[in-house]
C-alpha cells in the first residue's frame, strides 16, 4: 500500500498531469509573470478562445485522426500479412512511406480546396501522416511471431482467424502499441499545423502570436502542446509495460 | 491405424517425398528416421495436412484425412514439435487447454484435464499452473508441449524431432517419459528423429527415408541387425554397430532364469547396453535381474552379452 502510494508519488504522470491541468484551467495567474517578462503585449494571456476549449478541440482532431490511422494501419497490415495479401506487402509499405514524406502543410494546402478550412483538412492531414510508424510495426510485430509458435496454432486445429486474434495479434500487440505511441505523439504535435487553415488547437495561440508579434502567446501554446505530447507519451509506456506482462 | 498410399509432395518443383506407402497399425511407436532433407517431416505434416500432398491419399482410421476441414482433423492428432510452440502470452494451464477449449469442453472438465496432464509429465499441478512458458527450463517447456498435445486424448500423436533442442540428459529422461506413456496408453505415435540412438530406444517399427523414398521398414532389430542397403548399414553407423546391438536386445532374452547374483539388480526389460553399463560402472561381471514388480527372476553375466 505504502509502496503504491509512493510509486504514484514518484510518477511523471501524476506531476505533468498536475502541471497540465493548472495551465489549462488557471493560466491566469500567472499573467503578472508574462507581464513582467514581455512588457508592452496586451492582453498577457491568450484569449480569443479558452485553453480547455482549445485543448478539447485538439484531443478531438487527434483522436478522430490517430484511431482512423491505427483500424487502417493494422487492418492493412494484417492484409499484407495473409497469403491473399502477401504480394501487396511492398506496395503498402510505399504507400505509407509517401504518407509520411509528404509535408502534413501540404496535404493541408491540397485539402482545403476540396475539404475547405477548419477541423476536417487537418484529420486528413493527420490521419496520413501518422500511418507510417503503425503500418510499420503492425507488420514488423505480426512477422516477429516465431514460426514454431505459428505451426503449433495451426498444428492444434486453430482457425486462421482464431491463430490471428489469439496468437498473432497478443504477441504483436507490444510493437503494434509502440507504433500507436510514435504516432499520436508526432500527431499531437503536428496538429498545431492545423490552426494555420482555421482548425481550434493549441497551435491557434502560436499562430495569433506569430502574427501578431506576441510571443507570450507563442510560449502558452508550446508549452500546452508539449505538456501534453508528454503525458500521452507516458501514458502509452504505462499501457506498454501491462501489455508486456507476461515477458 | 494410419495408412499413406503413394503419396508424393514437391515444393517449386523439387521432390521432397516421392511415392512415399506406408502403413502405421494402431498403438505403434513409429519412427521416421533419416538425414536431415529426406522428406520426414513433410511426411509427418502432411498426415495432418499442415502440408497439402500433391498427390496419393492418407487415412486416418480408414477415413482418408481430407474428408473433413483441416481444423477438425488436427484437433483429433496431437501434435509436438522441437521448438515447442508454447504460446509465451498464455500460462501453462491455458497452453494445455488449447484444444479442449476449440473443441468446447467445459471448464471443470478442463481444469481436471490439466491437472491429471501436468501430473503425467511430473510436473506438480500447484507448481506450474499458472506460470509463463519462458519461466520453465526447456526439458519443462518440452513436457508441457507433450502435455499439450495429449491434452484432448487424441488417438495419434505426431511429433517431430521434439527433443531434439534439449541437453543429453533431459533428453534421456523425455524419452523414458514418451516410452512410458506410449506403453500406459496405447496411442499410435509417428515420431521423427535423426537420432538413430533415439529410434533405436523408442521405435517398435522405424521408417528410413532417403531423398524421399523409402528404403527399409523394421523392428530395430532389423535395422541394426539385416539392412537391407548400404545406405541403411552406414547411417545406423559401421562403427557403433557392436554398441547399437547391445542397445536394441532387452536383459530378459540373455538372462539366465533361476540364478541369483550380488548387488543392485537391472530390470529385465533394460536394454543389454544399460546392462553393460552397469557392471562397467560397478567393475562386476554379474548382476541379479528383477521383473517389472521388483521379483528376482535370474542372472545376467558379462559373458552372456556376446553370446
Amino acid at each position: 500500500m505504502i509502496a503504491e502510494v509512493r510509486r504514484g508519488l514518484v510518477s511523471p504522470l501524476l506531476w505533468v498531469g498536475l502541471l497540465f491541468l493548472f495551465l489549462l484551467v488557471d493560466m491566469r495567474r500567472l499573467q503578472p509573470a508574462f507581464a513582467r517578462a514581455f512588457p508592452g503585449v496586451q492582453p498577457e494571456i491568450f484569449d480569443r478562445a479558452g485553453f480547455v476549449e482549445l485543448f478539447w478541440s485538439h484531443l478531438l482532431l487527434v483522436g478522430i485522426a490517430s484511431s482512423a490511422s491505427a483500424m487502417v494501419g493494422v487492418a492493412l497490415a494484417v492484409f499484407v500479412t495473409r497469403p491473399v495479401g502477401r504480394d501487396f506487402r511492398t506496395i503498402a509499405n510505399i504507400a505509407a512511406t509517401i504518407g509520411q514524406t509528404f509535408p502534413p502543410a501540404a496535404v493541408l494546402a491540397l485539402a482545403v480546396p476540396a475539404l475547405g478550412f477548419g477541423a476536417r483538412p487537418t484529420v486528413v492531414a493527420l490521419f496520413l501522416y501518422g500511418l507510417l510508424p503503425i503500418v510499420e510495426n503492425a507488420i514488423a510485430g505480426i512477422e516477429g511471431v516465431p514460426a514454431a509458435v505459428r505451426d503449433a496454432a495451426s498444428g492444434m486445429g486453430m482457425r486462421p482467424w482464431q491463430v490471428l486474434r489469439d496468437v498473432e495479434l497478443p504477441l504483436a500487440a507490444p510493437v503494434i502499441l509502440a507504433g500507436m505511441r510514435v504516432s499520436v505523439t508526432i500527431a499531437i504535435g503536428t496538429a498545431t499545423i492545423g490552426s494555420a487553415v482555421g482548425a481550434l488547437t493549441f497551435g491557434t495561440p502560436i499562430f495569433d502570436g506569430l502574427a501578431g508579434n506576441k510571443l507570450p502567446y507563442v510560449i502558452q501554446g508550446a508549452v500546452l502542446v508539449a505538456l501534453f505530447a508528454i503525458l500521452t507519451d507516458v501514458a502509452f509506456a504505462r499501457l506498454a509495460r501491462r501489455l508486456d506482462r507476461w515477458r | 491405424m494410419i495408412a499413406l498410399d503413394r503419396v508424393r509432395k514437391a515444393f517449386d518443383g523439387r521432390v521432397v517425398v516421392d511415392d512415399l506407402s506406408l502403413s502405421v497399425p494402431q498403438g505403434a511407436f513409429c519412427v521416421l528416421l533419416g538425414p536431415s532433407g529426406c522428406g520426414k517431416s513433410t511426411t509427418l505434416r502432411m498426415i495432418n495436412r499442415l502440408v497439402p500432398a500433391d498427390r496419393g491419399t492418407i487415412r486416418l482410421g480408414g477415413e482418408d484425412v481430407t474428408a473433413v476441414s483441416p481444423e477438425a482433423l488436427r484437433r483429433r492428432i496431437g501434435y509436438a514439435i522441437q521448438s515447442t510452440g508454447l504460446f509465451p502470452h498464455w500460462r501453462i494451464a491455458d497452453n494445455i487447454a488449447t484444444v479442449p477449449r476449440l473443441l468446447g469442453w467445459a471448464r471443470e472438465r478442463i481444469d481436471a484435464r490439466v491437472a491429471e496432464l501436468l501430473t503425467l509429465l511430473r510436473l506438480d499441478p500447484a507448481t506450474y499452473s499458472a506460470k509463463y512458458p519462458h519461466q520453465l527450463s526447456g526439458g519443462e517447456q518440452q513436457r508441457v508441449g507433450v502435455a499439450r498435445a495429449l491434452a484432448a486424448d487424441p488417438d495419434v500423436l505426431l511429433m517431430d524431432e521434439p527433443f531434439g533442442a534439449i541437453d543429453p540428459i533431459t533428453r534421456d529422461a523425455l524419452q523414458s517419459e514418451i516410452a512410458r506413456i506410449h506403453r500406459a496408453t496405447g496411442k499410435t505415435i509417428v515420431f521423427v528423429t535423426h537420432d538413430i540412438e533415439e529410434a533405436l530406444r523408442l521405435a517398435t517399427v522405424i521408417v528410413i527415408l532417403d531423398r524421399g523414398r523409402l528404403v527399409q521398414v523394421g523392428s530395430p532389430i532389423d535395422i541394426v541387425e539385416r539392412p537391407e542397403s548400404d545406405f541403411v548399414r552406414e547411417f545406423v553407423g559401421a562403427q557403433g554397430i557392436g554398441l547399437k546391438l547391445l542397445a536394441v536386445r532387452r536383459v530378459g532374452e540373455r538372462m539366465r532364469a533361476g540364478e541369483t547374483a550380488e548387488g543392485e539388480p537391472v530390470e529385465e526389460g533394460a536394454s543389454l547396453a544399460e546392462a553393460l553399463g552397469a557392471m562397467a560402472a560397478r567393475r562386476c561381471d554379474r548382476l541379479p535381474v528383477v521383473d517389472r514388480a521388483g521379483r528376482v527372476v535370474g542372472a545376467l553375466l558379462l559373458a552372456d552379452l556376446v553370446r
